[in-house]
């Protein structure tokens, strides 16, 4: 791989930057792999690279029935924070939030992770009660938070409007400063080509239509739009379409498959420091390096797989946009769309083995796994590698709906779903 | 957004009336303390979360307030037929038929 760096962006300059090689290969799939994960987004080529580096298992295939980084990596509103309620998520999030401050360098990747602060909001009394529970927790588990009142959320993000007479007056915040955004399809871009030069083969346009099993029930490989591809060991990473995919091997999960919406408005200047989030009002918004604002809205109340949601869904969480922050009333919104998250009953991921020997799940993130993808593929390579789950992803088994360990992070994403 | 029918109401009306109450015909394990531990996993938590041909709980909450069923094509999210609750599951394969022609 050439490694890229100030010297080499001035040699290609020379040359109108024409000559910059592919930064992954288009192999065809070989006919037998030790691993080979199914879904190429941010989590499984994450896994993937981490298999590679960390557990030298390098013979490994990442199928994609799209292209990398198509599915709900490419549609998500880029959010990165740890400030969960549990100790166990919070030890998963946090996992992750220490990659995520040295994820470019170790990539050699500008992911472009921004820790601009996420403050997310209280609106009621139970709010505050609920964000301070929230803070304790938080501290306790060694996770960054903070509590601010609603001058000092001002002072932190000058475009909120904290008068008392709106629908929703702010009561408060807690802020989370190492919280902030990454640039998402460079985070996809970067493990893939991380991967492909330890020799991962990244195959896209290959879409997984079975999961052979053997007579004594472990896995064999799969069949493939491009036909059948053998493998010691399967790992499953297709967010929405995971209970399809798991179905091939006689799996049912505890997941359901809800459209999730977010939308952009037209580029401006910087206009917006952080990120806001509130959970009453269903709404979230940062902006982006290019300049657009960013908004995510909460599900649509239905299962689909469609990638669309319904308009009053984007129309609920624009009117609350405007109300908390009132210049931005004239921008027009440019592009708005859906994708399909996979939501479990606790709200909180699957990272598990699975009944079937050779069989693992990476699935359930529901409306917030971006925030997770270097921890997730890194604890997930660990479980499929040594098969046994690394001490982190350990509570997160598809056994705790049978066993009653849940992890409830029901209130713990932006939008109370 | 979605047209809803409600069959009690005889009326079809914008999604915003109703809330969708999930999976239909998930019927709770009728001697409780007989069930098994995996009869209350596949009740409580277990959904089949089809990509096509489904059939769900919607509620009239803002009409009449009675549950009743739907079939819907996940993809198309087109609703296939609608029925009061406690009627019987229709054929799906010939629902999904009719539909296709």
């Amino acid at each position: 791989m050439k490694r890229y760096s100030f010297l080499e962006l001035a040699k290609n300059a020379f040359s109108a930057h024409q000559n910059w090689g592919r930064q992954w290969r288009s192999p065809e799939p070989k006919s037998e792999y030790d691993v080979v994960i199914v879904g190429a987004g941010g989590h499984g080529l994450a896994t993937a690279y981490y298999l590679a580096k960390e557990h030298g298992v390098r013979n490994v295939a990442v199928v994609e029935k799209g292209w990398l980084g198509g599915g709900n990596t490419g549609r998500n509103t880029t959010i990165v924070r740890s400030n969960y309620l549990w100790e166990e998520s919070a030890a998963l999030y946090n996992h992750a939030i220490g990659l995520w401050q040295g994820l470019s360098q170790e990539l050699n990747y500008n992911v472009m992770y921004s820790a601009r602060g996420v403050m997310m909001l209280a609106h009621t009394v139970h709010d505050v009660q609920v964000a301070q529970r929230h803070i304790h927790a938080n501290r306790l588990a060694g996770v960054q938070n903070e509590w601010l009142s609603p001058e000092q959320a001002k002072d932190y993000c000058p475009p909120l409007n904290i008068s008392k007479d709106i629908r929703y007056p702010v009561m408060g915040a807690a802020l989370q400063r190492v919280g902030g955004t990454a640039r998402h399809d460079a985070v996809a871009w970067g493990y893939a080509r991380g991967a492909d030069d330890m020799g991962v083969d990244i195959i896209q346009n290959c879409a997984v239509s079975g999961i052979r099993r053997g007579a004594d029930g472990a896995v064999e490989g799969v069949e493939t739009s491009k036909g059948f591809i053998k493998a010691k060991k399967i790992g499953v990473v297709a967010a929405g379409h995971t209970s399809t995919v798991m179905d091939m091997a006689g799996v049912r999960m505890p997941l359901e498959s809800y459209p999730l919406q977010a939308l952009v408005s037209e580029p401006v200047k910087p206009a917006f420091p952080c990120v806001v989030m509130s959970n009453t009002i269903h709404a979230y918004i940062s902006q982006s390096d290019k300049g657009e604002l960013v908004i995510g809205a909460g599900t649509d109340q239905f299962i689909s797989y469609s990638q669309t949601g319904g308009i009053h869904i984007s129309n609920h969480t624009i009117d609350a946009i405007c109300e908390l922050f009132p210049h931005f009333r004239r921008m027009r919104m440019l592009r708005n769309w859906g994708g399909i998250v996979d939501v479990t009953p606790d709200r909180s991921p699957i990272l598990s083995k699975t009944p079937v020997q050779g069989l693992y799940v990476n699935c359930g993130w529901g409306t917030g796994g971006f925030k997770a993808t270097p921890g997730s593929g890194h604890v997930f390579a660990h479980t499929i590698a040594k098969d046994e789950p690394h001490r982190i992803n350990a509570p997160f088994t598809i056994d705790r709906f049978r066993t009653g360990r849940l992890i409830d992070e029901a209130a713990a994403a932006a939008v109370a779903h | 957004m979605l047209l809803v029918y409600c069959p009690y109401c005889g009326v079809e009306r914008p999604e915003t009336e109703f809330s969708c109450g999930g999976q239909a015909h998930i019927a709770r394990p009728v001697d409780p303390s007989a069930a098994t531990e995996e009869d209350w996993v596949n009740f409580l938590y277990m959904r089949s979360n089809t990509k096509g041909v489904y059939v769900e709980r919607w509620r009239h909450t803002h009409g009449c307030g009675r549950f009743f069923n739907a079939v819907r094509n996940t993809v198309t999210d087109d609703f296939l037929s609608f029925y009061k609750a406690g009627e019987p599951m229709p054929d799906l394969e010939e629902l999904a038929k009719e539909a296709g022609k």
